[in-house]
């Protein structure tokens, strides 16, 4: 027997959006479980104090800090190298069983366990290179975790501008370098970036590699080579050692924040960058 | 020499393009003239597109080409031109779909110049008005040269096409069906921008249309599965073709 494409229709409809709606409204319910437990703690002496008696008391600045730079330090390293590979992938190369090999890599490291990264990276950076517990060897391990996911965003985005762009440019006598820089990134550029925002995201949350890269110093860092903790670091320790559950909460309620403010700000330098780039 | 080679802006000679195993184009050899419409006629298939490809080297660009035989701009072999921009900027190239680069008009008309340096401003709107005014797009758009190209209907859109690659000021310009996608009263916009060009340029023209190769063309090609049956007069190859195949072809008795 068939249903009538009217039922069907119907049906379809209801359970699309009841998907949609479990979605958001787990998302939310995340978002404000976390924000409710959290932001009734935080104060502005919690933003800018150092950390006291493991956590049970001051504020969290130096793992803010931590935070910060050692993202600074992956995304750093990780974009502009990864967005530089994604190019010469999609723009450079002729498509053979070479640069399959490469993307079938590349997609097999970005589903690698972080914490294979962070053993990685304590074995190479803390002990061989001796960069010791430290935000840069942090900082490095986390690059080398999120460049495939910056890679391979970015090499969709470029293979996504159509091919005509480029025939186009090069017709009008563009190098191949011109043909990239004029025709392709500007259009590439929010996919490129969607990648790189997604890195950003996965560096800050991130705790395997950090603790086991970075330390859980909770001084504050003068310098790249001081071991320091980020805010992920932190909350996990107090909330898993039952340190101060009020101040773990806290502390998750303003890494929430911290990456809606980094994701506002990267849109924005984005809306900056392609206007005057695109007329749509 | 005699007086054909003499005045022949390009010459081909024993031209084969190979796509892997695939031959598009194989042993063809004839000459563009200085000032003509060099119009090519064949169907699906017929090597037309891989013969303009050649011209300019755009055919280089696809992976696993090979090409044999020589052409020659102004009595010098293409290949031997160490700069593939340079030469692409002498011979330009107007593509079958109107593609405006998603941005201004102005952006698009200077698109090229700029590659190469920096336009100063009254130097950018005399060379925008100019490409435009050539290409016929000048007075419907003149009011409002910052608004994108894809708001421009199709037959615009075309037209823009030709004033950004005018805009380069190539010796030649090769049109890979360029009226393909375009109404008739489009298509006549072009075609009459074609005459006016050819005064000071050299045009060759790919066209699926045998009746525009016979408005437009001073000679005209015929190709067909990859070789050239004939190139003559565009009259005679419409009244008195040397081959049956031509007639066959230009009476529309298959193809």
């Amino acid at each position: 027997m068939r249903i009538a494409p009217a039922i069907t229709e119907r049906i379809a409809k209801f359970v699309l959006m009841m998907s949609c709606a479990t979605a958001v409204l787990a998302l939310i319910f995340v978002i404000g479980f976390v924000l409710a437990g959290g932001l009734m703690h935080l104060s502005w002496a919690f933003l800018t104090e150092p950390i006291l008696d493991m956590g049970r008391a001051g504020g969290i600045l130096p793992a803010i800090v931590g935070t910060l730079l050692m993202v600074f330090v992956a995304v750093g390293i990780a974009a502009p190298l990864g967005v530089a590979s994604a190019i010469y992938l999609s723009e450079y190369t002729i498509e053979g069983w070479v640069t399959q090999a490469i993307r079938f890599g590349i997609n097999c490291l970005a589903g690698v366990p972080s914490i294979i990264f962070g053993l990685f990276g304590f074995i190479l950076f803390v002990v061989l290179l001796g960069f010791g517990w430290s935000i840069l060897s942090g900082g490095l391990s986390l690059a080398a975790m999120i460049l495939p996911t910056i890679i391979r965003t970015a090499e969709e985005a470029l293979r996504s501008v159509p091919s005509q762009y480029r025939d186009v440019a090069a017709s009008l006598g563009a190098s191949r370098w011109q043909v990239v820089t004029k025709s392709v990134l500007p259009y590439a550029l929010p996919g490129i970036l969607t990648g790189i925002i997604l890195g950003i995201g996965r560096s800050i949350e991130e705790t395997a590699v950090v603790i086991f890269t970075a330390g859980s110093a909770v001084q504050m860092p003068k310098s790249l080579f001081d071991s320091a903790r980020t805010m992920s670091v932190h909350f996990y320790i107090l909330a898993r050692e039952g340190v101060s559950n009020q101040n773990a909460y806290a502390t998750a309620a303003v890494l929430i924040c911290t990456i809606l403010i980094i994701n506002i700000l990267a849109y924005t330098i984005m809306h900056q960058m392609m206007r005057g780039k695109r007329a749509v | 020499m005699d007086r054909a080679a003499a005045s022949a802006k390009i010459e081909v000679a024993g031209l084969t393009v190979r796509f892997g195993p695939t031959v598009a184009l194989q042993h063809v050899s004839l000459q563009v003239l200085r000032n003509e419409i060099l119009a090519i006629i064949g169907p699906a298939n017929s090597g037309k597109s891989s013969l303009l490809l050649a011209l300019n080297r755009m055919v280089d660009r696809v992976p696993g080409v090979s090409v044999e035989g020589r052409i020659l701009l102004d009595g010098t072999d293409i290949a031997s031109i160490p700069d593939v921009q340079e030469l692409r900027r002498r011979v330009g190239m107007v593509f079958a779909l109107p593609i405006p680069l998603p941005m201004s008009i102005r952006d698009n008309i200077l698109f090229g110049p700029q590659l190469i340096r920096r336009l100063r401003k009254a130097e950018a709107d005399r060379l925008i008005e100019s490409s435009l005014r050539a290409a016929f797009l000048w007075d419907e758009v003149k009011d409002r040269l910052e608004d994108s190209a894809l708001r421009l209907s199709g037959g615009q859109q075309q037209r823009l096409c030709i004033a950004r690659t005018l805009a380069v000021e190539p010796e030649v310009i090769l049109f890979d069906e360029p009226c393909s996608g375009l109404d008739p009263i489009s298509t006549a916009k072009v075609e009459e921008a074609l005459l006016v060009l050819k005064r000071e340029r050299t045009l060759v023209l790919v066209t699926n249309n045998t009746k525009q190769a016979a408005r437009v063309g001073d000679r005209t090609a015929f190709l067909l599965m990859g070789e050239l049956i004939e190139v003559d007069r565009t009259d005679k190859i419409f009244t008195n073709p040397s081959h049956r195949r031509t007639e066959d072809y230009v009476t529309g008795r298959f193809g």
